[in-house]
């Protein structure tokens, strides 16, 4: 352990005695061990903060445990882990829960019980916090795991065609390497638990047979401290009141994007810059009515859906996903019409054109070009049920007290002869200023601001993108942070869609922000676009990297991440004058680490 | 190195300082270019630009909404040319032209000094746009700012031998009093950088020192009986003086102005005196000297009191002249008679004594725009393209197509007709006379509306003149957004000086050739009432008039106003 960092600590009140105790203690650790002791001694802190006894983890050997392995980017998956854990552990078996970049990889060949919830995002990739294990798995390095009894639970959403991709590769990738499966694969799609909830009690069981000995009750360690301790949840919601709701972009602009503010007055509701809320929608109602017309039924006739009696029109509104199309709405709509065309949109084949048609259309696209003899209970059935959408918080507590901003881009498009419209977004821009939205709180770990306040930050976020990058702002001003504060910021034009433009004016006035490099791909005759302004600036930025700045980029995940990545890996190249498969290796690292941090979308 | 000024009791403005700290000129105007954060400059850098003939303006329709939608006001920046005696070439009017579409808010607006001016342009245009006009032989340095402004003459293309001369003269003076600093081609141009070289800092601004001037100095050349430029409302009026078609010299006036502040007795407009005569030999090293004059006195620390009709009043005109014959070496002889016969533009065409024609256009408050069926933008264009003479702005707003063949005529009028330019044809007279500040949405000064406001003030204007038959009555009609008088508001016949949203200062009793100013008759009032005051008097004028009697005569002959006591008109000097 470098030395002048032990002098640090120490000037922080641990005495000397102790402090070459833990540097003996943690010798020969990995980086990624070292991260994983440090978001321990976290947990440990928080608990300690709360009054509670100090939880120590009990390492059970390997062969009597469960470990529940978690890679999340939206938070999904790491719910569905801790509810396992959870459930587990209220049965008696024992059991490590870990976030996949706290797991320590060498201890893989020796797991003999292994339970891994995953998402997919994307065209297929795995969490930021799983790249490195999921790398490690698929790799050559991986060891051969005969001893080895897994289960694995991919989410995804089925509106990507490489839906549960990385699940899938894992699970195959598993019993390649001699492991057996305790349970079926399982591929839970945006309604998480209607797959995850019984997928759980089989695989839970299965595992309780194979450990068998009842042996200590373990504890859970959670990584991190619950920030917040309400009632209110993702299935109980708090229903908050809306203070404003302010379009931010100029008259002249071709999008609409709202700054939202909410009251969390007591909703006993707590948030870090990083976290997200997700809003419960509804659907406008204009496209329910337009359904009703497609398909001529009357909104008002009753259909039972899971033993729920509610009318065609409510179904519609306030149940199902009708804003987004996915795989199982095309199958069903191939089957109730009979049209092969849709069949055979389904095949492998065709992959290229699904994606492209998940990606332009909306179902009432197909609808009506597709006619079908429905029934109103089949077609309920083959929709998905409404899901929250999820916003990155756009202010600081510490700032704002008791409410959460957001920043809301407002999907509303012309396509296929009419009006294209999101759930969430367009509820959002029809919420009078006294308006109330369904709400909670889903804490983002991996996008967190540095713990140490002298470390620098570099934020790249174009678009709506920005809007975590406020909060980041507002809260190191707020705490005194003296780090510096870089923001890479883009849109389509300098006129009308500068987010925030008086704002960060002001924060570079007050020193709060140090640099903004703008980037306005619409503005000139070429298009400049963030990952443009990130070359122009390489050197700096490569020497703020070297001087141990965090990284964090949040935005559109299907370009902008891969371009700017790209872009990340040209700067290293250049200015650290390393091969591109050393920079890629850095910034993998640093991935790891969690001084890159992505929430992309 | 000029004297400083001798009369300074108290602080200097803020303002001199900063001209003072600006390198001639520079301040940070082109790191504030560069900033990408903010489409503005800062307030120093915005006060040093307007030396360069602009400045930052916003969309103030826009101001609102932008604030809540936490985006800062919706900047841009108008840009002036200088273009002395508001000749332009048809070359030059393509470019221009281009640059309303290109760069600015699509129109090009002929300002109350002929010249042109263009709204609208972002911060990243401003620098490739004066290179497009400095590429087409024009500038902008010194179209605004504390220095003498673009230098305007009689737009008066008959007697062209005389108006040759006029112009000459004009040209002279705008180029020789322009400032010398190498800031503009630095900045603007990617001239050479001459930062730094201390040993040349006298060379380079021999007449401006580097504080300039205390406040603008507009200087005007008018050529009898034509008053079209406003001659008495110049710091600097010369009155041409041709005897048996020779220019013998200039009568020279001093100290007019129309600036004010409402509700501040101590500003007011004044007319300028005339002081003498002088040859053309003279003219230079008078005008010169009455600016460094200007320089030396003028009051530094408060603006409101820097322009030379201030000087004037508190030094004494005897004094001014005094000095001013001290500095020459040598004393003026006395003005010569002149007579104006009014300070209107004759629209239509016109044969000059060579046989060439002109056609002067009305262009309603100056703006070339393509509105509907007036599309007036294009009409010049297609002008331009086909035009072989040059055209001519004048101060009241208008635009002269100058030096047309008599075969040409039929075409040029198909042009015109084509675009709805023809209006001059079936005007009444007061729409004719009619001149309006650009006031909102772009000028910060604006309280209230002018330009804007114009179409639709002027047909109920008409209507009351049509119900008293004075339809064709040709009569000043002026608007301004504010006090300060951009638009000559203080010599018409009728004026509109704007103090806040739909309210004005009525103003009434301005004679027809700019040589008295006009009286406040209603304060701080609304259309209605502004209407309901003007139709007793027209019915008054309409039943009493003598033949010829213009409107501000008429309602000081009648006793409608008072004769005025104080501030008197300017001399006219008869023979």
């Amino acid at each position: 352990m470098n030395s002048a960092v032990m002098s640090n600590i120490s000037a922080s009140g641990v005495d000397a005695e102790k402090l070459a105790q833990l540097a003996q203690g943690m010798e020969g650790l990995t980086a990624a061990q070292l991260y994983w002791v440090a978001a321990w001694s976290a947990a440990q802190a928080a608990q300690a903060q709360r009054g509670s006894p100090a939880s120590v983890v009990v390492a059970a050997s390997a062969v009597d445990r469960l470990t529940i392995l978690y890679g999340s980017q939206t938070g999904n998956a790491k719910r569905i882990a801790e509810q396992l854990a959870r459930r587990s552990e209220a049965a008696g078996g024992p059991v490590r829960l870990l976030r996949a970049d706290a797991y320590p990889q060498r201890e893989l060949a020796q797991e003999s019980h292994l339970l891994l919830v995953i998402s997919t995002q994307g065209d297929g990739e795995p969490p930021d916090d799983a790249r490195g294990l999921f790398e490690f798995i698929a790799g050559k390095r991986a060891p051969k795991l005969p001893s080895l009894r897994f289960a694995v639970l991919g989410l995804g959403d089925s509106s990507y065609p490489q839906f549960c991709v990385i699940g899938r590769q894992l699970d195959q990738r598993l019993a390649e390497l001699g492991g057996t499966r305790f349970a079926p694969l399982g591929e839970a799609d945006v309604e998480v638990e209607a797959v995850a909830t019984p997928w759980a009690e089989h695989a839970l069981e299965q595992a309780r047979e194979l450990l068998k000995q009842p042996g200590q009750p373990a504890r859970v360690v959670a990584l991190h401290a619950v920030p917040s301790r309400s009632s209110h949840s993702r299935e109980q919601p708090f229903t908050a009141n809306v203070l404003a709701n302010q379009c931010i972009v100029a008259s002249g602009s071709l999008r609409d994007v709202r700054h939202v503010e909410l009251s969390l007055e007591g909703s006993g509701l707590r948030y870090e810059p990083g976290d997200a809320v997700g809003v419960w929608p509804c659907n406008p109602p204009v496209l329910v009515e337009q359904w009703l017309d497609a398909l001529q039924f009357d909104g008002a006739q009753e259909v039972t859906h899971q033993g729920r009696p509610l009318p065609l029109r409510q179904w519609l509104g306030r149940e199902r996903e009708i804003t987004r199309l996915h795989r199982g709405f095309i199958a069903a709509l191939a089957a109730a019409g009979s049209h092969d065309e849709l069949t055979q949109l389904l095949q492998p084949e065709q992959s290229a054109r699904l994606a492209a048609i998940l990606t332009s259309d909306q179902p009432i696209d197909l609808l009506r070009r597709y006619p079908a003899a429905w029934q109103p209970q089949a077609l309920v059935a083959a929709l998905r049920p409404l899901s929250p959408r999820l916003y990155s918080i756009a202010s600081s507590p510490k700032a704002v007290g008791e409410e959460v901003h957001l920043t809301v881009a407002v999907v509303d498009y012309e396509a296929h002869g009419g009006t294209h419209w999101g759930a969430a977004s367009s509820l959002l821009a029809a919420t009078d200023e006294d308006g109330r939205l369904q709400i909670f709180i889903e804490p983002n770990e991996r996008f967190r601001l540095p713990g140490d306040a002298s470390r620098d930050i570099i934020m790249i976020g174009p678009g709506t993108g920005v809007a975590p990058f406020r909060a980041f702002v507002q809260e190191r001003r707020e705490s005194a942070a003296s780090g510096r504060n870089w923001l890479f910021f883009g849109n389509r034009h300098f006129a009308n869609d500068f987010l925030y433009q008086v704002e960060w004016q002001q924060a570079l006035k007050d020193g709060s922000l140090h640099r903004l490099d703008l980037a306005f791909s619409r503005d000139g005759s070429r298009k400049i676009y963030v990952q443009d302004r990130l070359r122009e600036h390489g050197a700096e930025l490569y020497a703020w990297l070297q001087n141990g700045a965090h990284l964090y980029v949040c935005g559109d995940s299907a370009h902008m991440a891969k371009d700017v990545h790209a872009a990340l890996i040209e700067v290293i190249t250049t200015h650290g004058k390393q091969s591109p498969d050393d920079a890629k290796a850095w910034l993998n690292e640093l991935l790891q680490q969690g001084r890159y941090a992505r929430d992309v979308y | 190195m000029p004297a400083t000024c001798t009369d300074m009791t108290t602080t200097l403005s803020d303002f001199e300082r900063i001209k003072a700290d600006s390198n001639y000129l520079r301040g940070t105007i082109a790191e504030g270019l560069a900033d990408p954060v903010t489409g503005a400059i800062s307030d120093d850098d915005n006060k040093l630009l307007k030396f360069h003939g602009s400045y930052l303006q916003d969309d103030r329709d826009l101001r609102e909404e932008r604030r809540r939608q936490k985006l800062e006001p919706a900047y841009a920046f108008m840009l002036r040319a200088r273009l002395p005696s508001g000749v332009v070439t048809p070359a030059q009017w393509l470019v221009f032209d281009c640059i309303a579409r290109e760069y600015a808010n699509g129109t090009l607006r002929i300002t109350t000094r002929q010249t042109f001016q263009w709204h609208g342009i972002i911060k990243r245009q401003l620098k490739p746009t004066i290179a497009a006009i400095h590429a087409a032989l024009a500038s902008t340095i010194a179209a605004c700012g504390d220095v003498v402004r673009n230098v305007v003459s009689t737009a008066n293309p008959i007697e062209s031998a005389a108006h040759a001369e006029a112009y000459a003269w004009a040209t002279r003076l705008s180029a020789e009093l322009a400032p010398k600093t190498a800031a503009y081609h630095e900045i603007w141009l990617d001239g050479e950088q001459l930062v730094g070289k201390a040993d040349r800092v006298e060379e380079r601004e021999p007449l401006y020192g580097t504080t300039y001037l205390p406040r603008k100095f507009k200087i005007g050349l008018a050529i009898p009986p034509l008053n079209d430029i406003d001659v008495f409302a110049q710091d600097l009026g010369l009155i041409a003086i041709i005897e048996q078609d020779v220019l013998r010299g200039f009568n020279v006036a001093v100290g007019g102005g129309m600036g004010a502040t409402h509700g501040d007795p101590t500003t007011y407009p004044r007319l300028a005196s005339v002081i003498g005569f002088v040859t053309p030999e003279q003219l230079f090293a008078v005008a010169e000297t009455a600016v460094s004059i200007q320089r030396d006195w003028g009051n530094r620390s408060e603006r409101k009191h820097a322009r030379l009709k201030y000087t004037l009043d508190h030094r004494g005109l005897d004094a001014f002249k005094t000095e001013l014959e001290s500095r020459l070496g040598f004393t003026l002889e006395p003005a010569r008679a002149h007579r104006f016969e009014h300070n209107g533009d004759r629209y239509g065409w016109v044969e000059g004594h060579d046989g060439r024609w002109h056609l002067t256009l009305h262009i309603e408050s100056g703006r070339l725009a393509d509105v509907g069926e007036r599309r007036w933008l294009t009409g010049l264009r297609e002008l331009a393209q086909v035009h072989d003479g040059d055209f001519r702005m004048t101060c009241n707003q208008n635009v002269i197509v100058a030096d047309v063949a008599a075969a040409d005529r039929a075409h040029i009028d198909a042009i015109v007709h084509e675009h709805g330019l023809d209006g001059y044809l079936q005007q009444s007279g007061i729409r004719r006379h009619a001149l309006a500040c650009v006031a909102l949405p772009t000028c910060g000064l604006a309280m209230a509306e002018s330009e804007r406001y114009l179409p639709g003030l002027l047909p109920k204007l008409e209507q009351l003149l049509d119900h008293h038959g004075l339809a064709d009555a040709p009569i000043l009609l002026r608007l301004s957004g504010c006090p300060n008088g951009c638009s000559r508001p203080y010599l018409g016949e009728i004026a509109l000086v704007g103090r806040g949203p739909g309210r004005y200062d009525l103003r009434l009793g301005a004679d027809f050739s700019g040589q008295r100013l006009n009286q406040i008759y209603r304060e701080n009032v609304d259309e209605a009432a502004i209407l309901s005051a003007l139709d007793p008097l027209f019915a008054h004028y309409a039943n009493e008039r003598a033949f010829g009697e213009g409107f501000g005569d008429f309602l000081l002959r009648s006793g409608e106003l008072a004769t005025p006591v104080s501030r008197q008109i300017a001399v006219q000097v008869l023979a």
